[in-house]
């Protein structure tokens, strides 16, 4: 059974510098629509998505569990988390939200997360960002500036069988990023070709 | 923001704190929300909390005079406790306020229900 896409209010992303779900929010959600059951099946108690932006994957994440999880988002842009609040709003469900950077403050959510989501921005760039939409895609030279300032915290967040879901494109290493961690195991749950973009 | 948050959060990444937790909780504003009671749920979540963080959380905002001074091992067995716990947990909404470091004062507000935990380069 297909799982429907959130409602979201297009007009409050696009007045706001909100980065508006694009092919690479679809791919995510599609992904974690793929393994939906096997998500269901480890019986998650607490996700928390990075960089939630306009809250639609966190929203469509809390619907497809079922409701039965707690749902955490942060992100810099507090723009982000009034659209992310909207958006649960919307769809009648529930998300507490944090204005921080990546999952600073969050010390006690060690070994307690269950399904962890990042979106980050993974787009090559000369320049490392500085305006709010900006920061939503540009990834400094690798693509990866902020993704590798998470990913050595990744294995201490997860809850023993939690699950991390990351958004990469081709050019930022995959093989390197399926490899990052000894404590992990990797794997490409789902690729897409868009445009020039290959997620 | 819900209790069950200010639980996960502490002020350790500011310069020279060891602990930063529990964040002290201050609180200008807030409200009740419906949410179903689950017993199972609010058992399960249970074992992702520091009981004695919610337990001075709740008390900073005379919420704590129905939990008890430690939880039962048997927590499964008294339901009114669940239920009480899921109330705090879930059904306190912290729309103003702030929180307080507790080695350093520092003090991040919450606005419209939003932690702000934001702090300059030198911090």
């Amino acid at each position: 059974m297909s799982i429907p896409t959130p409602q979201y209010r297009l007009s409050a992303i696009r007045n706001h510098d909100v980065y508006e779900p694009a092919e690479d929010t679809f791919l995510l959600i599609d992904a974690i629509e793929k393994d939906i059951k096997e998500l269901r099946e480890r019986n998650p108690k607490i996700v928390l998505e990075i960089g939630c932006g306009s809250g639609v994957v966190s929203t469509f994440v809390n619907q497809a569990l079922g409701g039965n999880v707690t749902s955490l988002a942060t992100d810099l842009n507090p723009h982000a988390l009034e659209c992310t609040l909207e958006t649960a709003r919307l769809n009648d469900i529930k998300i507490d939200v944090v204005r921080t950077d990546l999952e600073t403050g969050f010390d006690h959510l060690q070994g307690k997360v269950d399904v962890l989501i990042f979106n980050p921005p993974y787009v090559p760039t000369e320049e490392e960002p500085t305006t709010n939409i900006e920061r939503c895609y540009a990834g400094g030279r690798t693509g990866r500036s902020t993704l590798d300032r998470l990913l050595p915290r990744i294995p201490d967040l997860l809850a023993p069988g939690g699950v991390f879901y990351l958004v990469a494109l081709h050019q930022n290493d995959i093989p390197a990023l399926l490899a990052h961690s000894s404590a992990l195991s990797s794997s490409i749950a789902m690729q897409r070709r868009c445009g020039i973009e290959h997620l | 923001m819900k209790l069950l948050t200010h639980n996960f959060m502490s002020s350790r990444f500011l310069k020279g704190v060891n602990e930063g937790y529990p964040l002290r909780l201050h609180v200008t504003k807030m409200e009740n929300r419906d949410v179903e009671f689950n017993a199972e749920f609010v058992k399960n979540i249970m074992s992702k909390c520091d009981y004695g963080a919610l337990r001075t959380a709740c008390e900073s905002i005379n919420e704590a005079s129905k939990l008890p001074a430690n939880l039962p091992d048997d927590l499964s067995e008294h339901d009114d406790i669940l239920r009480e716990l899921h109330r705090v947990l879930f059904c306190i909404e912290v729309i103003e306020g702030e929180l307080e470091c507790p080695d350093t004062g520092r003090r991040f507000p919450i606005h419209d229900s939003i932690p702000n935990l934001l702090v300059e380069d030198n911090e």
